[in-house]
């Protein structure tokens, strides 16, 4: 009996169980380094290009094993946060984005999940280290007190059975474990009243689902900077929240961030919040970055087709347009990426050129950096020819 | 009841509408009191306009929606459709007048059952309200699906095959199918990224237009709310505090609640700095709402009156409504 036409994404068992197999080869090689004990520091130790950065993504690749081919979640992607500044990270979903700051906290979901190749350098309090080779032993040391995180659903990220109190408790102690007991409740109630809770007692014995989004949020944040980290990742941290909320987080991130000296890496989709906040920009898509430069390079001049896209799709409050741009087509397939600009077959600017492999990064100014072969400085003879 | 229909061009009139739901306590279930979760909006939508409805979390606006097209019942006031009261018409006649309005859901991916393929999906109403003879029924079907940017082969997929924007199209795919005149559009955008937004949008212009629908877009983006609105009402802990034509209210907003709404909306422009009114405080529990005006307490503006006595909704200017004592004199 014949089926009806096979789609495109589908794959025999057999292949299936082909694919699982070899999955399964490569993957746990890559788990038994990591999970490997006493590893001498020399090994993961490494050397900022750039003294003033303080993480430094150089090709990361983040692949997901998975039983229908391997997704390339990050592929290639570089920047650098620079220390005291804000960096946004801007895409639709699935465009890597968060993959891309959970590779830097070792939180990919693993074994399907792993760093392929390249390096993130991090200026840590005992020296650059690259948190790409890094054994997840030397990894605790980091996560939660040299680097935290803010996650996109404060409705979810909180325990709903331990009280607020206990759950801040543990970062601090987990980190100090020379405080008494007495001094990490008197640290964690000072963070809540600096993130602006001023119940702080009250809301120290409370559960979560006894605050509003906008405290459990706050919540996070006390969390987050509760033991002064050089570098925030705050994942979407406004998205679920209301605009009048929102506009009193973002507030306070950068009240915040000034007050204890640390970077922001802040990852959203809200055009609107970046431009705000940020001082760099990082223009993601299909798991690698198509532009980067200033706020003001990347919106007052945006180059790629997708960043103009973007820009354009978003209705903006005193701008009549009777009909909004969008970017027609959609995101190509992650297993079977295209070998050219992976944006080509959605953009309305492209060139004869456009047919060769993925452009290279081009400089237009000294901070603004763009893939696409717009920008090919003419008359060079390095391009690459079909 | 008032004047049956005709060519009047209001299609929805909603007086003095008020929606409480009970809290149950105590030994035996008694009511201890009621979460207020609309109290007492009146409006109405022209026929062929779109009427945005902003607000915060918990101010009721889904609320609103929800019991115009009478899912949930009232607890007092009127909702006229089409010269119809909605809360008044019986089983067999509220029945007929379902398929004349519809409601598209914020939550594509809760909102589509998983186990029925999408033709199902969009046309179990249709065979059900017998909205076009056997016959064409399959022509009606790939024709709505085209318009709503469905290809026929979708039907036989099953929603999880489908991208968040493709599922909030049959979402609309689904309203549409049955021929409505107004359709309530609870936070369609929401979950969808900007790029998917701006197409969902154009789509539902689009289709006004095709139709000449007429919706209540319920949405907590004002930029979006501006976009496609011709009118707009601004919700705070279940009242309307003020409500307008789009440019009135955009260009002149007079609720200090609305001025603060505005100037928290980031622009993606590095240049602009708004001098930003940040509201104090989160919004007040429904069920226990602050006495005399219900935003006094967060309010930049407040006077010695707010705290004692509701404002009234008046008519500042012709078509701009503001529930305020600032323009009460």
């Amino acid at each position: 009996m014949k089926r009806k036409a096979k789609n495109e994404g589908y794959i025999s068992a057999r292949e299936s169980h082909r694919i699982s197999r070899e999955n399964r080869r490569v993957t746990s090689a890559m788990e038994r380094a990591r999970e490997r004990r006493n590893v001498p520091p020399q090994e993961y130790a490494s050397q900022m290009k750039n003294p003033d950065s303080i993480v430094e993504f150089d090709d990361l690749h983040t692949y997901f094993f998975t039983d229908i081919g391997t997704v390339k979640a990050v592929d290639g992607v570089s920047f650098s946060i620079p220390r005291g500044k804000t960096v946004g990270v801007v895409g639709e979903s699935g465009c890597g984005k968060s993959v891309t700051s959970l590779s830097l906290m070792q939180l990919v979901q693993r074994p399907q999940g792993q760093i392929v190749s390249g390096a993130i350098r991090f200026d840590s309090e005992d020296g650059v280290v690259d948190i790409a080779k890094m054994p997840t032993e030397a990894m605790r040391r980091i996560r939660g007190k040299q680097i935290s995180m803010v996650f996109q659903e404060p409705m979810t990220s909180l325990n709903p059975v331990f009280r607020i109190g206990m759950q801040v408790d543990e970062v601090i102690a987990l980190h100090n474990h020379a405080l008494s007991a007495e001094a990490v409740k008197q640290r964690t109630v000072e963070m809540l009243e600096m993130v602006g809770i001023a119940n702080s007692q009250g809301v120290y014995r409370m559960y979560p689902h006894e605050l509003s989004g906008g405290m459990r949020q706050r919540v996070m944040i006390a969390m987050a900077l509760a033991l002064s980290p050089r570098l925030i990742i705050a994942d979407e941290p406004t998205t679920a929240l209301d605009v009048t909320i929102q506009a009193q987080i973002l507030d306070l991130l950068r009240h915040l961030k000034d007050q204890i000296n640390s970077s922001i890496m802040l990852i959203t989709h809200d055009l609107g919040v970046i431009a705000e906040m940020a001082d760099y920009v990082v223009v993601m898509y299909s798991g690698r970055v198509v532009e980067k430069g200033t706020v003001h390079d990347v919106f007052k001049n945006p180059s790629h087709p997708y960043t103009i896209g973007l820009l354009n799709s978003k209705p903006a409050l005193n701008r009549e347009v009777s009909r909004l741009y969008s970017i027609p087509g959609k995101v190509p397939n992650p297993i079977n990426m295209p070998d050219y600009c992976y944006f080509r077959d959605r953009c309305e600017m492209k060139t004869d050129q456009c047919i060769c492999q993925y452009p290279p990064e081009y400089w237009i100014s000294d901070t603004h950096t763009v893939n696409c072969y717009r920008y090919a400085p003419a008359g060079r003879e390095d391009e690459p020819h079909a | 009841m008032p004047e049956t229909a005709g060519k009047n061009d209001e299609i929805v009139i909603v007086e003095n509408l008020k929606k409480y739901f009970p809290i149950k306590g105590g030994l035996f279930g008694r009511n201890q009191g009621d979460v207020k979760a609309v109290d007492g909006v009146s409006f109405r939508i022209k026929r062929g306009t779109t009427m945005g409805l902003v607000g915060e979390s918990g101010c009721g606006k889904t609320t609103v929606g929800r019991t115009l097209l009478r899912l949930t019942d009232k607890t007092e006031g009127t909702v006229l459709f089409d010269g119809q009261d909605v809360h008044a018409l019986g089983r067999e006649e509220l029945r007929k007048l379902r398929p004349r309005m519809q409601i598209i859901f914020q939550d594509p991916y809760s909102s589509l059952s998983p186990r029925l393929p999408v033709g199902e999906i969009i046309g179990e109403a249709v065979r059900e309200h017998h909205i076009v003879p056997e016959a064409e029924y399959e022509a009606h079907l790939d024709r709505i699906m085209a318009s709503c940017g469905l290809m026929p082969y979708h039907k036989d997929r099953y929603p999880h095959e489908f991208s968040g924007g493709q599922r909030q199209r049959i979402c609309i795919a689904r309203a549409l199918a049955l021929n409505p005149e107004f359709v309530v559009c609870d936070e369609p955008v929401s979950a969808l990224d900007v790029s998917i937004q701006a197409q969902i949008i154009n789509l539902l212009k689009d289709l006004q237009q095709e139709f000449g629908l007429t919706y209540l877009f319920i949405s907590h983006d004002l930029s979006v709310v501006e976009h496609i609105s011709d009118t707009i009402g601004v919700m705070y802990l279940g009242n309307l505090v003020e409500f307008g034509t789009k440019r009135r209210v955009f260009e002149r907003p007079l609720h200090p609640y609305t001025v603060a709404l505005f100037s928290a909306i980031p622009t993606p422009d590095p240049d602009v700095r708004m001098n930003r009114v940040i509201l104090e405080g989160s919004i007040p529990s429904p069920a226990n709402p602050p006495k005399g005006c219900k935003f006094h307490t967060r309010c930049n503006r407040c006077m010695e009156r707010c705290k004692t006595e509701a404002p009234r909704q008046r008519e500042v200017e012709p078509g701009h409504f503001v529930t305020c004592h600032l323009y009460n004199p």
